[in-house]
């Protein structure tokens, strides 16, 4: 007597679930080879299932209505004592039976239990049995499979470099869980990815990069993480990674998830719930503070200075080359560094060999300024708002740089003092850090000029003739055209991005 | 479910046109369709038909007044179906990936497949499974195809079966290169017998280019090549109406060769004209076409589901010209089986269906070092040398995995 369990075939091509819509069978019952037991119905169709064992009914194991992963067991048969007439083939039916619950032990470990992930969990569990296996189990999932969920692990020691560096990726496609492991607890289940990965550790650069890897398309991240995301029901694959080998870190999913919470909480009952509203339909927000302000101050700006507006495409990979190596020297250690940074460097560079945009229209007069007070545009819980930077002419590189994140975090907190908004001389408003490639930006009251910082991305770019893919970014500047005639402002902006596309001529 | 997705009013829109033009297509005459076995089981003496012009008679092609012959055709038809049956179980059970059904098409495939002589050259679609019964293909072996472990199945040149084309249409471009090789060897040495290929094809292959250039090339070249057309009347959910505005058979008038319509579930009258065709063909006389007229009684294939296009009475009215049916009829009314005959018969296709399932049940995949044997005919140092440094990883691992 044998429990034989059958689990849900792929009945199409590449079918992930089904339904089941109705048995045919109940417990208890007597079924023959090719026996209708159930009918499911599939995104293609609906399909009768004939039962690929004799014997008994022991239990079906998924209701009706119910919609179940391919490869999940649904129905248990016991086989007949003997070997009914009816199913010669039976007997040798009953062969490959010892092997199916190695199969099923296989789906039923909870896959949360697991470590190690794949970039689509839905499909972990999908996948019982290897395709090229030698026992004869049925294929089930035929369609495009996931990873396995967990690598095979190696033997400790790579006995040559050649296999060592082939050791770094499990093999595509390659299955593994083989049975010794399943049924061992979760904590030393645990251990595997770990030694895994101090493999890795012993081969020092060969394996950061393995193209194998990214291959599976496995998302790397540490395994607190990856329970963290469990249980938070975040795919790792959605949060933007920025650990040091493209990992995602901690911070990046606590912030991908706040991000994520403050969409829902006003999304979901923006047009559901106007009872907020004291039952009109119309929202009235007060306009004061920050918000009034800044109206005042644009349309002030607006309809005053008239503005001119231009706009270049910079090349900026030199730019992302020189912040990485700032990241990584110990000059900067702890100090965030960013493409804005250069672009500050860059716009106060600019501004002393073009005075005239760093200037004042006092109707009779225009006041040009031998000192730098740099805005910098923040979207801050208040609404937007432009503190500067004191006497930023002054300020070396790190120096400016420790000034624009300690205005920035002052900023975000919402503490941003009135004084440290005022005074300013020139402004660079950093629109790229929301995706925007780049916008039109109105003069702040007081100066002549503003410079849009659009988003960097790789993008076709011709060089020498060639297309090749190169960080991109396009700057906008606008001027008041009472003080900064087209030719200037041109030579102006030519300057920055000539910075952007060489941060060394800072050198000069 | 997915019904209710479809933009129905574009559908509304084509089916408007298209009955427009079906109603015009309905001008143009059909061809005679040649029979011998009528569906109420009653047989004719003789078949004779007007062919491109002249008369031919295809009574001495006829091998209807042989009863062991007639039982053998039945018994043929009787197991394949069986196997069709066995074969979706064994889909639906998760034991093959995909699976091709062929109910309702054993007339034209036995009836075919019969009339070839050994010397003569199949190439097949996925659907032959009939016609890989009677080149003598282990049945099992075509499952080991769709169980997908492996990519060809059998060797062609030890059945003169090619393997199946899953391209649409690409083997009848492959059937009429090879005829005209067959050309060139009889010139070379007249001793060889002579012989001829079949190309297999559906209603919807038709609309494909290659048959279209293998046939210009047949008829420019007189090639010994058969077109077989199995005209299903569905190439999966679009109905034959559509594919073509002339009887399919009348293509062959363009390209200036003979085309015949048979009924496809007949497998005398197909295997009288199919025998008259090779013998065409094979006497230097150049290609025939052959549409077999039949019906998909089931889905295009297990991923298929033809309710969504098709209604169940389309498929009733065809079920009284089943081709087994007819034969058994006849077989019963002449007196020409007994009881004991159908008895046996449903005994063996069951010993046969066991056999199937015990055989997909004990399939192991192939052995990935088997691939780099596959690389050249002979073996090669770099191929060698990388199947050392599989061989070095799979021994790598710490566990002792599925495999050695």
């Amino acid at each position: 007597m044998t429990l034989n369990t059958f689990e849900l075939p792929d009945v199409g091509e590449g079918l992930t679930e089904a339904e089941i819509v109705q048995w045919k069978v109940a417990a208890g019952a007597t079924v023959a080879v090719n026996d209708v037991i159930c009918e499911i119905e599939t995104a293609k169709s609906i399909v009768e299932l004939p039962s690929p064992f004799a014997g008994t009914v022991a239990e079906l194991l998924v209701a009706e209505g119910v919609t179940i992963e391919v490869g999940t067991p649904i129905i248990s048969v016991e086989d007949a004592v003997s070997g009914s007439p009816e199913t010669p083939g039976d007997s040798s039916d009953g062969a490959p039976g010892p092997e199916l619950p190695a199969d099923e032990a296989d789906g039923a470990v909870p896959v949360p239990d697991m470590p190690g992930e794949v970039a689509t969990p839905a499909g972990g569990s999908a996948e019982p049995a290897p395709e090229p296996e030698p026992t004869p189990g049925p294929l089930v999932g035929t369609g495009p499979k996931a990873d396995a969920v967990k690598r095979r692990p190696r033997k400790a020691q790579g006995p040559s470099p050649r296999t060592s560096e082939q050791q770094a990726g499990s093999p595509v496609g390659r299955p593994s869980t083989p049975p010794a492991t399943i049924d061992a607890p979760p904590a030393q289940a645990d251990l595997a990815p770990t030694a895994v990965r101090s493999d890795q550790v012993q081969k020092p650069g060969a394996s950061l990069l393995d193209p194998i890897n990214q291959l599976i398309n496995r998302v790397l991240a540490k395994p607190p993480v990856r329970k963290a995301a469990r249980d938070l029901g975040i795919d790792l694959a959605d949060v933007p990674a920025t650990g040091s080998t493209g990992e995602v870190t901690k911070q990046d999913l606590l912030s991908y998830q706040a991000q994520r919470d403050a969409e829902k909480d006003g999304a979901d009952s923006f047009w559901k719930d106007p009872t907020r509203l004291g039952g009109g339909r119309v929202e009235r927000i007060p306009v004061k503070g920050v918000r009034k302000a800044t109206a005042r101050a644009m349309v002030q700006s607006a309809f005053t200075a008239p503005h001119v507006s231009i706009f270049v495409d910079v090349d900026a990979s030199r730019t992302m080359e020189f912040v990485k190596r700032l990241k990584a020297s110990r000059d900067f250690e702890g100090i965030k560094v960013s493409p804005l940074l250069i672009l500050a460097k860059a716009v106060i560079w600019a501004a002393a060999r073009n005075p005239s945009v760093n200037a004042t229209w006092a109707e009779d007069e225009i006041h040009v300024k031998h000192f730098m007070n740099l805005g910098i545009a923040a979207a801050t819980p208040r609404g937007l708002m432009v503190p500067n930077i004191k006497e930023a002419q002054n300020l070396s590189l790190k120096e400016l740089a420790l000034a624009i994140n300690e205005l920035a975090t002052t900023a975000r907190a919402g503490k941003t003092q009135p004084a440290q908004m005022q005074g300013g001389t020139l402004t660079v408003t950093n629109i790229g850090a929301l995706g925007i490639d780049t916008g039109t930006p109105i003069i702040n009251p007081g100066e002549v000029a503003i410079v849009a910082f659009g988003t960097i991305k790789q993008k076709p770019w011709v060089l020498d003739g060639e297309v090749i893919p190169r960080w991109i970014t396009t700057l906008g500047g606008s001027f008041d055209h009472r003080v900064v005639d087209g030719d200037l402002s041109a030579r102006f902006m030519a300057d920055v991005a000539s910075i952007l596309e060489e941060p060394a001529l800072l050198l000069d | 479910m997915s019904g209710s997705r479809l933009p129905t009013a574009e559908f509304e829109a084509e089916d408007m046109v298209r009955s427009a033009q079906i109603a015009e297509a309905g001008l143009v005459p059909e061809p005679e369709m040649l029979q011998v076995l009528a569906p109420d089981g009653v047989l004719s003496a003789n078949l004779s038909a007007e062919v491109a012009g002249s008369v031919v008679d295809f009574s001495p092609y006829l091998s209807s007044t042989d009863p062991a012959h007639l039982r053998s055709l039945y018994r043929d038809m009787f197991l394949l179906r069986r196997f069709d049956q066995e074969s979706t179980a064994l889909q639906r059970q998760g034991q093959l990936a995909l699976w091709v059904p062929l109910t309702g098409q054993e007339g034209a495939q036995i009836g075919s497949g019969r009339a070839l002589e050994q010397q003569d050259y199949a190439f097949p679609t996925y659907r032959e499974h009939g016609v890989a019964l009677t080149r003598g293909v282990e049945l099992t072996e075509i499952l080991r195809l769709f169980r997908g472990v492996t990519n060809g199945g059998w060797d062609p040149r030890e059945k003169n079966f090619h393997l199946y084309t899953l391209v649409l249409a690409a083997q009848s471009l492959h059937a009429v290169g090879y005829a005209m090789g067959m050309q060139r060897d009889q010139l070379s040495d007249p001793a060889l017998p002579p012989a001829a290929t079949i190309a297999y094809f559906g209603d919807g292959a038709s609309s494909e280019g290659d048959v279209h250039e293998s046939m210009v090339f047949a008829a420019s070249f007189d090639a010994p090549v058969v077109f077989f057309c199995q005209n299903n009347q569905w190439a999966i959910s679009v109905p034959s109406t559509v594919q073509t505005r002339v009887p399919l058979a009348r293509r062959a008038e363009g390209y200036g060769f003979p085309g015949v319509r048979v009924d496809g579930n007949d497998v005398l009258a197909v295997e009288a004209v199919t025998r008259w065709a090779l013998e065409h063909a094979r006497s230097g006389r150049g290609p025939v076409l052959i549409e077999a007229y039949t019906y998909r009684m089931s889905a295009h294939t297990t991923a298929d589901d033809p309710t969504k296009y098709r209604l169940t009475q389309d498929e009733q009215e065809w079920r009284p010209r089943d081709p087994l049916l007819r034969l058994e009829t006849h077989l019963r009314s002449q007196g020409l089986a007994d009881e004991t005959f159908f008895e046996g018969l449903t005994q063996e296709a069951r010993t046969l269906a066991a056999d199937l399932r015990a055989g997909v049940l004990a399939m192991t995949g192939p052995d990935l070092a088997d691939r780099f044997a596959m690389v050249y005919a002979e073996p090669h140092p770099l191929v060698q040398e990388e199947l050392q440094l599989f061989r070095d990883y799979e021994a790598g691992f710490a566990d002792e995995g599925t495999r050695d």
